[in-house]
């Protein structure tokens, strides 16, 4: 399903990957609300690899969170196979479906419902500059938009084929953007579910918003009760591989999906 | 013979995203007996292409808003302008290149390290090889070609750039096999430390077709219209995403070069077109869902 959504913003709040760390989100949008956002926009996945799947849903519909649909929302939604991450190799496709089948288990008919129903890519204005909103890119909803591996030729044709000033985007998990001369370009706003491999456990979203004719991005750390996650994690028998990331910071699966350089940056 | 063409089994291109260079043609520092596209010391079919003719591809790959350039031949290393040609392709794109491994000596280690480092774009080298062991690589590719490919893997190691090892699977390969095993424990010594591998499986063409435990394809063994119909179909063979350039063209598929039916015009962006799939090999990447460049 594709449905646009026009809205209007001054200073706009985005973030990416809950992975059903609902205490990461409650933390995100209070800082985005104390730093003067006017919108906030969530671009998807809701579920996998946290805990407890339905208290993110809950937290993004009472934090009035506008969305749009991930692979995942759309997995679990629809309780499809697998999450249809788009990984590739063995080891991370067995963690990935261990975190799937307890994620679409404990997620409710309403939940579902609720995530089926997401529209799949937004337009925002923010002042006077054209924002696309969508999950992994405006191509695929599963395709990995990594920083060494999005070149400003390929940049430049996605802003032109997609009419936007700016393409925002989440899916991997780490944050970058990539502008091209005349201001155009790719910002992946990261997730707030896992921290983003860089052996800090606060959570990053983006903040977006013109200044003097161009749009500006900022990357935000967030600190949350990651001690009470890791402990809700660890009730729920969920893999310790998992809880480990939250505690240190650094990812322990699905790694092969990372570009080398990306992944010469984490621990493993 | 215009009727004849108009009948050919194609799949449209859903987007331009790899771009692949035959840097060094089908010149390589080795003839192995199982090589797709039949490379070797004296094979010329496809020549070294010159740096302006690479630039050339190379804009008009950024022209047509490629994701990445993959540079592989023959041997690429084997290339006299190889790192200007590697700083003209990271000006632009991701890079890949495609090696034996055997040619990297300490300088060029280094190089390839720091540009690794520095670079805009992400770098990986893929060194290649068959089988997991001493054995059956050389059998293929020549007595003490595994230890020099070793050496190479070990050299970039130690310069931070961890290599993706692609291993063709011969057809009697246990996936699970304790070879297998001890190929990853290898790669830890050589310094490798997170040791990323890339299957490759048999393709049935050039010289492959005659090797241990292979066969040439089947009758069966073919694309069909419904099978290029199914929207993901793209996604499923590298030509829906890529095309290759060589000293003789553009071609739709970097293994089927030698194949006049596959080449689509002098430059690339003639063959930003929908293109023939009806070579039995494609049968390999649909039903493996395989791609050179992932």
């Amino acid at each position: 399903m594709q449905r646009v959504i026009d809205q209007s913003a001054k200073r706009v709040a985005v973030f990416g990957g809950a992975y059903s760390n609902w205490l990461a989100v409650e933390a995100v949008v209070a800082h985005a609300k104390a730093s003067g956002a006017d919108a906030i926009w969530f671009l998807g996945d809701v579920g996998g690899f946290g805990p407890h799947p339905d208290r993110s849903i809950e937290a993004l519909r009472a934090l009035g969170v506008r969305c749009v649909q991930g692979n995942y929302d759309d997995s679990v939604g629809n309780s499809r196979e697998d999450c249809a991450c788009g990984y590739t190799d063995p080891r991370d496709n067995h963690f990935a479906q261990l975190s799937y089948d307890y994620t679409l288990a404990n997620t409710s008919v309403e939940g579902r419902a609720w995530l089926a129903a997401m529209p799949t890519e937004a337009r925002l204005r923010v002042g006077s500059k054209t924002v696309h909103l969508c999950h992994g890119s405006p191509r695929r909803v599963n395709e990995f938009l990594w920083q060494s591996t999005t070149p400003e030729c390929f940049v430049q044709s996605l802003c032109r084929d997609w009419q936007a000033d700016l393409i925002a985007c989440t899916h991997t998990g780490i944050h970058w953007s990539r502008r091209l001369a005349d201001g155009r370009g790719v910002v992946n706003v990261g997730a707030v579910g896992r921290p983003a491999n860089d052996g800090r456990t606060e959570v990053w979203y983006t903040l977006l918003e013109e200044i003097d004719g161009r749009l500006v991005e900022t990357f935000v750390p967030v600190a949350y009760d990651w001690e009470r996650l890791a402990t809700s994690m660890q009730g729920e028998g969920l893999p310790p591989e998992f809880v480990e990331t939250v505690t240190t910071g650094w990812w322990t699966t699905c790694l092969e999906v990372l570009p080398a350089r990306e992944r010469m940056r984490g621990r493993f | 013979m215009i009727a004849a063409q108009a009948q050919r089994l194609e799949l449209p291109l859903m987007y331009f995203d790899t771009l692949w260079v035959q840097v060094t043609g089908t010149v390589c520092n080795i003839a192995c007996k199982h090589c797709f596209i039949s490379c070797g010391p004296k094979v010329e079919t496809h020549s070294l292409m010159a740096l302006p003719q690479v630039v050339q591809a190379l804009n008009d790959g950024a022209e047509a808003g490629m994701r990445s350039v993959w540079y592989t031949g023959g041997e690429p290393f084997l290339h006299p302008e190889i790192l200007p040609l590697i700083d003209a392709a990271l000006a632009r794109a991701p890079l890949g290149i495609l090696s034996n491994g055997m040619l990297i000596d300490e300088p060029l280690a280094a190089a390839l390290g720091q540009r690794f480092r520095d670079a805009p774009y992400n770098l990986e080298v893929r060194i290649s090889l068959d089988g997991v062991t001493r054995e059956d690589n050389d059998r293929v590719r020549g007595r003490g070609v595994f230890d020099r490919a070793c050496k190479g893997i070990e050299r970039l190691a130690r310069k931070g750039l961890e290599p993706v090892i692609a291993v063709a699977l011969l057809d009697d390969s246990d996936p699970e096999s304790a070879d297998q095993r001890n190929f990853m424990a290898l790669l830890r010594e050589l310094g490798v430390t997170r040791p990323r591998v890339k299957w490759i499986p048999p393709f049935r063409i050039g010289r492959e077709a005659g090797r241990r435990g292979g066969r040439d394809y089947h009758d069966w063994e073919k694309l069909t219209r419904e099978d290029v119909a199914d929207p993901e179909a793209p996604l499923r063979l590298q030509c829906g995403t890529s095309r290759c350039v060589t000293s003789e063209g553009a071609f739709a598929c970097p293994i089927l070069i030698n194949e006049p039916g596959f080449r689509m015009g002098d430059r690339l962006g003639e063959a930003l077109r929908p293109n023939p799939v009806d070579h039995r090999a494609c049968h390999t990447c649909w039903v493996e869902a395989f791609s050179c460049s992932v």
